[in-house]
């Protein structure tokens, strides 16, 4: 999709791709591809805005909508814009691409689901070099005050950002011990293992009392050797050529 | 407060607390309404609806940033949902979160700024909101409301939540003249209302200047001027019916605005004139600085925002 858009993120896709997968796949999100405005669904914030092409093909495959309108990814007059639109695209929770932003609008939208006792469920995915932003830990420490047990925060901990390595950025560590002391329950997993992902998501939904925080360890460009042996994270926001995209798709293939 | 005096005007409520009261009072009336506030809710007056809806209302600290992402969140979910702090604090810390949760999503909150102006006093420029009708007015589709006195926030605050979409509207700190007497029942958001008339010149004002106004136009009176007021209290969208006719009908116009000249109400009825109907024009507002400490009518006078500054204008624009 990047590739044919001739501009996007997909290393950062790659890097979410599990997780994003057992999300819509794996029995946690309870949505209906044919009623995706119902009332109590479950809802998925794509809070790192820039890795909507999965999300947009996890909602094609889900049936939300067709799979032939993907490559209409960032053309003009296209709903599938660069970043996440909810006015536009049915299955998109809120509007992203101002990163820090979306576990605060899923924290409203996990206070609406207890409000309106229907047992539902949100659950966000940031960045790690989004957590930089301050509006990340306001949210944590309030979803902490309204014990919003509903309400998931995963975190695509790559180790880099735009620019580079996130330690070079600007040091999350102990990233762990940070959610903790927020009051969240708080699993470190490998974020490309099924049977973790899957595991740590079904603790999270049986927790009461407090939000979750999984902090998914993962690798930019998962699956593409092009981009995981790029030291310099020159790959971030730079989509692969038509040759190399093939190449790609063969070796994922063969994974 | 001896604004409005001179002309027999009584002191009413500061439109925070007719906000606050009404807020409470429309509880029931809008089921699904909820409110956000920053840790300044004994100041905005939304904890009269938070002692009366504790299920329905959210402390979220001195966070303003989430405090907005959750009200948007609260809104995508179908809730009318009420975010408050000063307007200084709502709309410069959050404004990206107004951006991107309110103003792209054309969500269903209602911003609601207090301690707007220079006339909150003592505690200075830091805490006052003079950029804010700006501010707001630059978010696409943002509906921005600026009532002059307790009878008419009452009347827009219920108007704000039957609209459905984006609104912002700045309240104020001090008791403040009342206007409407009789009532405001019949005010419309994006309908200005005249409350003088006149053939000679228009005074198109908003929030505490309309009474500021009113004396203008008493004084322009004695010299022979006969001013229309209008009280603008919608600044987005603008009036502008309501503009031309009064270009057209009287041939010179002042705004006046407790707010920078820049990007407020007179920048956008000066916007109307231009295109449609040119007329000289002169400006009242705060003239490009931070304003100080000081007794709220110490402020207003050494910021120009007076009634001797509004004759002064009108006479300009006549000139
Ligand atoms: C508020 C904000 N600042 C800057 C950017 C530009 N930007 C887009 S992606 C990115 C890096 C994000 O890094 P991370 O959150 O770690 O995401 P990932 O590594 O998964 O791509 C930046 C700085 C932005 N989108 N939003
Ligand atoms: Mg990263």
């Amino acid at each position: 999709m990047t590739t044919a858009a001739g501009n996007g993120h997909p290393s950062s896709c790659l890097s979410a791709s599990h997780i994003v997968t057992a999300l819509y796949f794996g029995g946690f999100l309870r949505l209906d591809p044919k009623a995706p405005h119902a009332p109590d669904r479950d809802r998925f914030i794509m809070s790192k805005g820039h890795a909507a092409p999965i999300l947009y093909a996890a909602l094609a495959e889900k049936g939300v909508f067709s799979t032939d309108t993907l490559m209409g990814l960032r053309k003009i007059g296209d709903p599938l814009e660069g970043h996440p639109n909810v006015r536009r695209v049915p299955g998109v929770e809120a509007s992203t691409g101002s990163l820090g932003q979306g576990l605060s609008i899923g924290l409203g939208i996990a206070l609406a689901q207890k409000l309106a006792k229907n047992g539902a469920r949100t659950f966000v995915l940031t960045g790690d070099g989004e957590l930089d932003e301050g509006q990340v830990w306001e949210a944590a420490m309030a979803a902490s005050k309204y014990k919003s047990d509903n309400l998931v925060a995963i975190v695509d901990r790559n180790h880099y950002q735009q620019t580079g390595p996130g330690d070079h950025v600007l040091p999350l560590e102990p990233l762990a011990a940070k959610w903790q002391a927020c009051g969240w329950e708080t699993y470190e997993i490998d974020g490309h293992d099924w049977a973790q992902v899957v595991g740590a998501l079904s603790r999270a939904c049986e927790t009461k009392g407090r939000p979750t925080a999984i902090l998914a360890r993962t690798v930019k460009g998962f699956g593409v050797t092009r981009i995981v042996e790029d030291p310099g994270n020159k790959f971030h926001g730079v989509p692969l050529k038509a040759k190399e995209a093939e190449e790609a798709i063969q070796e994922i293939e063969r994974a | 407060m001896n604004i409005g005096k001179s002309i027999g005007l009584e002191l009413g409520q500061s439109t925070r607390f007719a906000f606050g009261e009404e807020l409470a009072a429309l509880g029931d009336v809008f089921p699904t309404l909820v409110v956000v506030d920053g840790d300044v809710g004994n100041s905005t007056r939304t904890e009269v609806f938070g002692k009366k809806y504790p299920e329905r209302f959210f402390n979220a600290g001195i966070a303003e940033s989430n405090m907005v992402s959750m009200a948007a969140g609260l809104a995508l979910s179908g809730h009318i949902s009420v975010a408050s702090s000063f307007a200084a604090f709502l709309t410069c810390n959050a404004y990206d979160q107004i951006r991107m949760g309110v103003g792209f999503p054309h969500a269903n909150v209602k911003l609601v700024g207090s301690h707007c102006g220079i006339s909150i006093g003592e505690d200075g420029p830091s805490q006052m909101g003079i950029e804010d009708l700006a501010l707001m007015s630059s978010i696409p589709q943002m509906v921005v409301l600026a009532p002059c006195d307790g009878v008419s926030t009452r009347a827009l605050t219920r108007k704000m939540l039957e609209y459905v979409g984006p609104v912002y509207m700045r309240t104020g700190r001090p008791d403040v003249p009342v206007i409407y007497k009789d009532g405001a029942a019949a005010l419309e958001i994006g309908t200005a209302n005249r409350v003088r008339e006149g053939k000679d010149a228009t005074i198109i004002a908003c929030g505490l200047m309309v009474a500021i106004a009113l004396e203008a136009a008493a004084e322009l009176a004695k010299r022979g001027v006969e001013c229309r007021v209008l009280d603008m209290h919608t600044v987005k969208p603008i009036d502008r019916a309501a503009i031309v006719a009064a270009a057209r009908e009287t041939g010179a116009i002042v705004t006046a605005e407790e707010h920078l000249l820049d990007g407020g109400l007179g920048s956008a009825v000066a916007r109307v004139v231009t295109e449609e109907a040119p007329c000289k024009m002169a400006f009242v507002g705060v003239r490009d600085t931070y304003a100080e400490s000081g007794k709220p009518e110490e402020l207003l006078a050494k910021y120009g925002l007076t009634t001797a500054e509004v004759v002064a204008a009108v006479e300009r624009a006549k000139r």
